[in-house]
């Protein structure tokens, strides 16, 4: 059973080289919630994200100045693996990512075969059951577990990404713009099963639509960018039904409101 | 918000693309005949000279080798005919690029992998270069550098295979005393291969999906994790052509200067 945890982020500064992609970002994410990232394009939403498991890391030249504190112990302190933080902080994309050659079922037990952990087989199955029932996706997919992942739609595709993804049983969840390369019916569907996995996990979600921010969110953060290149930065963050019916910044009121630029 | 969408006036640009793709219809055309007439020159071409090969053959290969005056004496003297002569070079040549295959694509996988998932961007550009550079080295350098440093580097491991490991039929004596062995040749012909293997490689690995590669990363892969998740999965239907084309377009030469 994971641990949920709290996510601490004081201050922190993100530069891809020499550019400020982010500035100055502070905030307190509870366990056991779902927090929302909104805002235009490019004003840092995905960068910041990466950030709360590192994978910004994977670009060359990014990096980060201030402090990320999961559970109190510094994502970035002295000695601590990345690959490890990636491994309790897990990540769904954009597109859906499944490795295509693998079978479906090879696709959920991919992070926990990483651990070079040998499992029996039917620790195995249990484990490709419970992820896809977790990612509702057992009912469509028990009876081609063997097919391979590029055989699914995309709204399937998806949630395979999330099986595999709570597969490792990771304390935190990012997901960024999930929902945005899938059709309606598809996007309740994991709205629904976000829903249900914020009993077990913290969840931080990046969308541009402002329903499924209300829908799915209790906290929402509204970040904006002055200009272009001119660093993200965090305008407000506040409970989902304060951003959106009553919010403090003229920006966030604009913006959640459609007056944008 | 979706009203405004729909009454976004239309530019005019269906209909101009429209007359755009009729006024290009000739050219395109034209350009077809030629290319398809380019790719088929090369099929005309290789048939010719397969065909020309074996017409001036013929008369090689149907002739009775011990009686044929021609072939009886030289460096053709003592074979049958045509297939005892050939088949054992034809062995060596399959021979040659097996073991040329082995020792080189690895080499050259971890070459080209090291170039584009390990070295910082500066180290791989030039780590790039010295490979082109080493396709460039024509391929007499290579056969000479066999003869004279390979071949007597090679003895004193070979007198030793023989000694210990001689009852493997493999390493069965007796053993060549120039040290021109099947080793010696794969060792250069794994050389010879290594530049277009490693480089084609290279580009093969460097197309790996970064959505496929941040899929490995995220569930907390370390980077030889990621690359056997992602990188080797993409490149696997590609990369055993790049070993074969370089070991078939290398082994014919060596053999020339035995
Ligand atoms: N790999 C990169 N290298 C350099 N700059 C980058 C890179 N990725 C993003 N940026 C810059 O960082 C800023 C923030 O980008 P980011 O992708 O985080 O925006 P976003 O809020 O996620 O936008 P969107 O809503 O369109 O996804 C932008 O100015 C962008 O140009
Ligand atoms: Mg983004």
């Amino acid at each position: 059973m994971p641990v949920s945890k709290r996510i601490e982020v004081n201050d922190l500064n993100v530069y891809y080289g020499d550019f400020l992609a982010v500035e100055g970002v502070s905030m307190t994410i509870e366990p056991r919630t779902v927090t929302a990232f909104i805002g235009p394009s490019g004003c840092g939403k995905s960068t910041f994200l990466r950030t709360l498991n590192r994978m910004h890391e994977v670009i060359p030249g990014a990096h980060v100045r201030g402090e990320v504190l999961i559970d109190g112990n510094d994502l970035y302190g002295p000695g601590v693996d990345p690959v490890l933080v990636r491994r309790q902080v897990g990540m769904v994309f954009q597109r859906p990512n499944p490795f295509p050659t693998m079978s479906i079922a090879d696709n959920v037990l991919a992070g926990v075969r990483l651990n070079n952990r040998r499992m029996p087989k039917s620790d195995a199955d249990d484990l490709v059951e419970t992820s896809l029932q977790g990612a509702n996706l057992w009912n469509e997919v028990k009876d081609r577990l063997h097919l391979p992942g590029s055989s699914l739609s995309g709204g399937q595709q998806q949630r395979l990404c999330i099986a595999r993804a709570i597969a490792v049983s990771p304390d935190v969840l990012l997901m960024d713009e999930p929902c945005s390369a899938l059709d309606p019916i598809s996007t309740l569907a994991i709205e629904d099963l976000i829903e249900e996995l914020k009993q077990e996990y913290t969840i931080v979600i990046v969308t541009h639509n402002m329903q499924q921010a209300t829908r799915v969110s209790d906290k929402t953060a509204f970040f904006n960018i002055a200009g272009t290149g001119k660093p993200g930065k965090l305008i407000e963050y506040d409970t989902t039904s304060t951003i959106f019916t009553n919010p403090n910044v003229q920006a966030t009121e604009d913006y959640v409101s459609g007056k944008f630029g | 918000m979706s009203n405004e969408t729909i009454s976004r006036p239309g530019t005019g640009r269906p209909a101009d693309a429209t007359t755009g793709k009729a006024g290009g219809r000739p050219a395109d055309r034209v350009f077809l005949g030629l290319s398809t007439g380019s790719a088929a020159l090369i099929m005309v071409i290789l048939a010719a000279v397969a065909l020309f090969l074996i017409i001036r053959a013929a008369p090689a290969i149907a002739a009775n080798w011990t009686t044929d005056p021609n072939l009886s004496h030289g460096t053709t003297a003592g074979h049958a005919d045509f297939w005892s002569y050939v088949l054992p070079l034809i062995w060596g040549t399959l021979w040659s690029s097996a073991i040329a295959l082995v020792i080189g694509a690895p080499i050259a996988i971890g070459i080209a992998l090291f170039i584009s998932h390990y070295a910082p961007r500066r180290l791989a550009g030039i780590l790039g270069y010295l490979v082109d550079l080493l396709a460039a080295v024509p391929s007499v350098v290579f056969g000479l550098w066999g003869i004279f440093v390979i071949r007597p580097f090679l003895l004193p491991a070979e007198q030793w295979l023989v000694q210990h490991l001689g009852w493997i039929p493999l390493f069965e004596g007796p053993q060549s005393g120039t040290g021109s062995t099947m080793l010696a040749g794969g060792i250069v012909l794994a050389v010879m291969i290594l530049p277009i293997v490693t480089s084609i490689s290279r580009e093969i690995f460097l197309q790996t999906p970064r959505l496929h590669e941040e899929a490995a990363l995220a569930l907390g892969a370390t980077r030889w994790e990621m690359i056997r998740y992602a990188v080797f999965p993409y490149a696997r239907s590609g990369w055993s052509a790049p070993s074969c084309s370089g070991s078939a377009g290398r082994s014919g030469r060596p053999w020339r200067w035995r």
